[in-house]
C-alpha cells in the first residue's frame, strides 16, 4: 500500500514536533525514519498509525483519506518500542488478540484463529513459547512476539518504533538481519523509526533523515551516505571531519591559506565536510596540512589526531588512513580530501 | 524481577544485606506481642467452655444470625465498593477535571473520621426525617435502624480501601498497552474488559479483601444506624459486646473465635486468588 503525507504539522504546546512534512512511501517499501531524539520521527509514525492526530496536513493510504479512520480501522500493525505486550496473557493469546476482538460477523472460528497464530509463531520462530507469559521472555523474544501480534490481522502497513532500541548489541544485529529477510518474505509496506544510523542504513531500502520536525533528505542508504544533501545529514550519518573555511568567488580559503579546490555554489563562511576515511595523507598538495598529534593502529587502519591550522585557530581532526604509510607523531603531513562537500554556514 | 531484594536465611555466608538476625528477631517479637499473644489469649479463654457449651453458643439462633448479618452484609458491601471504587479510581486517575484533588482527598475521609461520628452522621442523614431518609421514606424505603443501614455504613467505611489499593496500579499501567489494543482493532469496551481490568485484578482483590475485613470488624459506625434488633439487625461484634456486659466472657470469646476463623478463611481464599492472579502476571 502507498502512503502519502502532505504538509503535516504537529505542535506540543510551543514545541513544533513536525513542521510541514511531505513524504511518499511506495508499496512494499522498507523505510527508515532516522534522526536524533526530538526530531519528530516517532510523532510522524504515530500519526500514520492513528495514535496521534496532526494539527494540519493530510494522510492518505492508497489515495484515500486516512484521517477519517481511527487507529483500529486503518489496518496498521504497530510494534511499540517497549513491546506493550499484554502481561496477563500467554504469548499465544497475545498474538491471537487482534483476531479475537474482531466483530462477530467477520471473526474467524477458533480453529482458524489457532492455525493463524501457529503460523505466525512459526514465522517468528517462537512456536515453542506459545504457553509462556511475556514476563518469562527475553527482550529479543518479546520483540518478535510483538511483531507476530502486529502481523496477525494482516495489516496493510507495518510500523515499528525503535524496534531494536531496547536490545543488546548482539541480539540487535541478529534481529536486523532477520527483520530484513522477514520483510522480503511478507513484503508488507513497512516503516521503522530509529536513531541509529547503522541500523537505518543496513536494514532499510530507503532512509528519511529528519531533524527538528523537518525532513532533511530522502534517499537510498547509499545516497544519503555518499551524497548528503545538507550539513546536518553529513554530520549525522557516518564519521565526518569538519573544518571551518571561507569561500570567496568559488575559491576556498582555510584561514589565510587558499586551498586548491573549488566550491561553485557556496559563498561566505562555510564548513568543509570530509568522511574520515576520505581524508588521504600523501604527497599531493592542495594547501591543507597539519601536524600529527597522536596515532593509534588497529586492524587494517591507523587512526590519527591531526591539528590543522585554520585562521589562527587549531582544529583537531581525526582521520583513518591505511597502515602502509606509517604516520609518526610530530610530523607535518599534507592532507588531501578524496571526496568532500562544502556547506555554507 | 520477582524475588529481588529478598534475602534467604541461613546460608551462613556473609550477606550483602546484613541485619537479618536483628530484623527477624524484632519482627517475631513485635508480631507476637501485638497480634499472636492476644489471639492466643482469646483461644485459651474459650477452653473454659466444654465443647458442648461452645457448640451451643455458636449454633444458637442469635449468634448464627449475627454472624450471617456481619459476614453477609460485609461481603455485599465489599462487592459494591469493588465496583463503585473501580469507577471512582478510573475517574480520578484518567481524567483531569476541576476539583479532582478535592475528590481525591474526600476518599480518605472514612479512614480519618472517628467511626462514632460517621455512624451518627449517617444515622441522622438516613433517619425518617433526615435529608436522605425523608425522600426515601416516601418511596417506602427505610434505611436507618434496618440491615440496609448496616450495609450503607459498611460501604462508607470500606471505599477508601479499594480506591487506595487500585489507584497506584492504575497510574503505573502503561498507556502503550491501551494503544496496542486499539491499533489491533479492539474497541474501548474490549480494551477495558480484556486488557485493563485483568491487569488490575490483583489490586482489585486486595482492595476487596481489605474492605471486607474492615466491614466485618466494624463496630462504631454500624451500631448507631443498625437498630440492633436481635436476629434482624444485630452484628456479631455488638453481640460480643453485649455478652461482655453480661459478664459472659467465655460466650463472647467463643463468638470472637468463630469470627476470627471465618475471617481468616475468607482472607486466605482471597490471598490465594491474588497469588494465582499475580503469578499469571509476572512483575517486570
Amino acid at each position: 500500500m502507498t502512503i502519502e503525507l502532505t504538509n503535516i504539522t504537529k505542535n506540543f504546546g510551543a514545541f513544533a514536533a513536525l513542521d510541514g512534512v511531505d513524504l511518499k512511501i511506495a508499496d512494499g517499501e522498507l523505510l527508515a525514519l532516522l534522526g536524533p531524539s526530538g526530531s519528530g520521527k516517532t510523532t510522524l509514525l504515530r500519526i500514520i498509525a492513528g495514535l496521534d492526530w496532526p494539527d494540519g496536513g493530510d494522510v492518505s493510504f492508497d489515495g484515500e483519506n486516512a484521517l477519517k479512520r481511527g487507529a483500529g480501522e486503518r489496518q496498521v500493525g504497530f510494534v511499540f518500542q517497549h513491546y506493550a505486550l499484554f502481561r496477563h496473557m500467554t504469548v499465544f493469546e497475545n498474538v491471537a488478540f487482534g483476531l479475537r476482538v474482531k466483530p462477530r460477523a467477520i471473526r474467524k472460528d477458533e480453529a482458524s484463529i489457532r492455525a493463524r497464530v501457529k503460523e505466525l509463531l512459526d514465522l517468528v520462530q517462537l512456536d515453542w513459547l506459545a504457553d509462556r507469559y511475556p514476563g518469562q521472555l527475553s527482550g529479543g523474544q518479546r520483540q518478535r512476539i510483538a511483531l507476530a501480534r502486529a502481523l496477525a490481522t494482516e495489516p496493510r502497513i507495518l510500523l515499528l518504533d525503535e524496534p531494536f532500541g531496547a536490545l543488546d548489541a548482539k541480539v540487535r544485529k541478529e534481529l536486523r538481519r532477520w527483520l530484513r529477510s522477514l520483510h522480503e518474505e511478507i513484503n508488507v509496506t513497512s516503516v521503522f523509526v530509529t536513531h541509529d544510523q547503522e541500523e537505518a542504513l543496513e536494514v532499510a531500502n530507503r532512509v528519511v533523515v529528519m531533524d527538528k520536525g523537518k525532513i532533511e533528505q530522502v534517499g537510498t542508504p547509499g545516497e544519503v551516505y555518499d551524497y548528503p544533501a545538507t550539513a546536518f545529514v553529513h554530520g549525522f550519518i557516518g564519521e565526518s571531519v569538519v573544518l571551518p573555511v571561507n569561500v570567496a568567488e568559488g575559491r576556498v580559503w582555510i584561514g589565510d591559506q587558499p586551498l586548491n579546490i573549488t566550491a561553485p555554489n557556496v559563498g561566505g563562511p562555510s564548513k568543509l565536510y570530509v568522511r574520515r576515511h576520505d581524508m588521504q595523507v600523501g604527497s599531493e598538495s592542495i594547501g591543507l596540512r597539519g601536524a600529527v598529534r597522536h596515532v593509534r593502529s588497529f586492524g587494517a587502519i591507523q587512526r590519527a589526531d591531526i591539528a590543522v591550522c585554520a585562521g589562527g585557530n587549531e582544529t583537531l581532526i581525526e582521520i583513518d588512513t591505511p597502515r602502509d604509510h606509517a604516520l609518526r607523531t610530530g610530523e607535518t603531513v599534507e592532507l588531501h580530501p578524496r571526496r568532500f562537500r562544502i556547506f555554507a554556514d | 524481577m520477582r524475588g529481588s531484594g529478598v534475602v534467604t536465611a541461613g546460608s551462613g555466608r556473609r550477606n550483602t544485606l546484613p541485619g537479618f538476625g536483628l530484623t527477624m528477631g524484632l519482627t517475631l517479637t513485635w508480631l507476637s506481642v501485638i497480634i499472636l499473644i492476644p489471639l492466643a489469649g482469646l483461644f485459651l479463654k474459650t477452653f473454659e467452655l466444654s465443647f458442648a457449651e461452645f457448640a451451643n453458643i455458636v449454633t444458637s439462633r442469635r449468634t448464627l444470625n449475627a454472624l450471617k448479618i456481619s459476614f453477609g452484609l460485609a461481603f455485599g458491601a465489599a462487592l459494591v465498593n469493588l465496583v463503585m471504587g473501580s469507577i471512582v479510581v478510573w475517574a480520578l486517575v484518567r481524567y483531569r477535571f476541576p476539583g479532582r484533588r478535592i475528590f481525591d482527598a474526600i476518599v480518605d475521609i472514612p479512614f480519618a473520621l472517628p467511626t462514632a461520628v460517621a455512624g451518627i452522621a449517617l444515622t441522622s442523614l438516613f433517619a425518617q426525617k433526615g435529608w436522605l431518609g425523608a425522600p426515601l421514606a416516601e418511596l417506602g424505603i427505610k434505611v436507618a435502624f434496618t440491615p440496609l443501614g448496616i450495609f450503607i455504613a459498611m460501604i462508607f467505611i470500606g471505599i477508601p480501601f479499594v480506591v487506595r489499593t487500585v489507584q497506584p496500579v492504575l497510574i503505573d499501567l502503561d498507556p502503550e498497552i491501551e494503544e496496542a489494543a486499539a491499533s489491533l482493532g479492539a474497541n474501548r469496551w474490549q480494551t477495558i474488559w480484556r486488557v485493563i481490568l485483568p491487569s488490575l485484578i490483583p489490586a482489585l482483590l486486595t482492595g476487596f479483601a481489605l474492605a471486607f475485613a474492615r466491614a466485618v470488624g466494624e463496630y462504631g459506625s454500624v451500631i448507631f444506624i443498625a437498630g440492633n434488633l436481635p436476629n434482624v439487625s444485630e452484628i456479631a461484634p455488638l453481640l460480643i459486646v453485649i455478652r461482655l456486659s453480661e459478664f459472659r466472657y467465655a460466650d463472647a470469646t467463643a463468638i470472637a473465635v468463630v469470627m476470627l476463623i471465618v475471617a481468616f478463611l475468607i482472607i486466605l481464599v482471597v490471598n490465594r486468588l491474588q497469588y494465582w492472579a499475580q503469578t499469571r502476571i509476572p512483575v517486570h
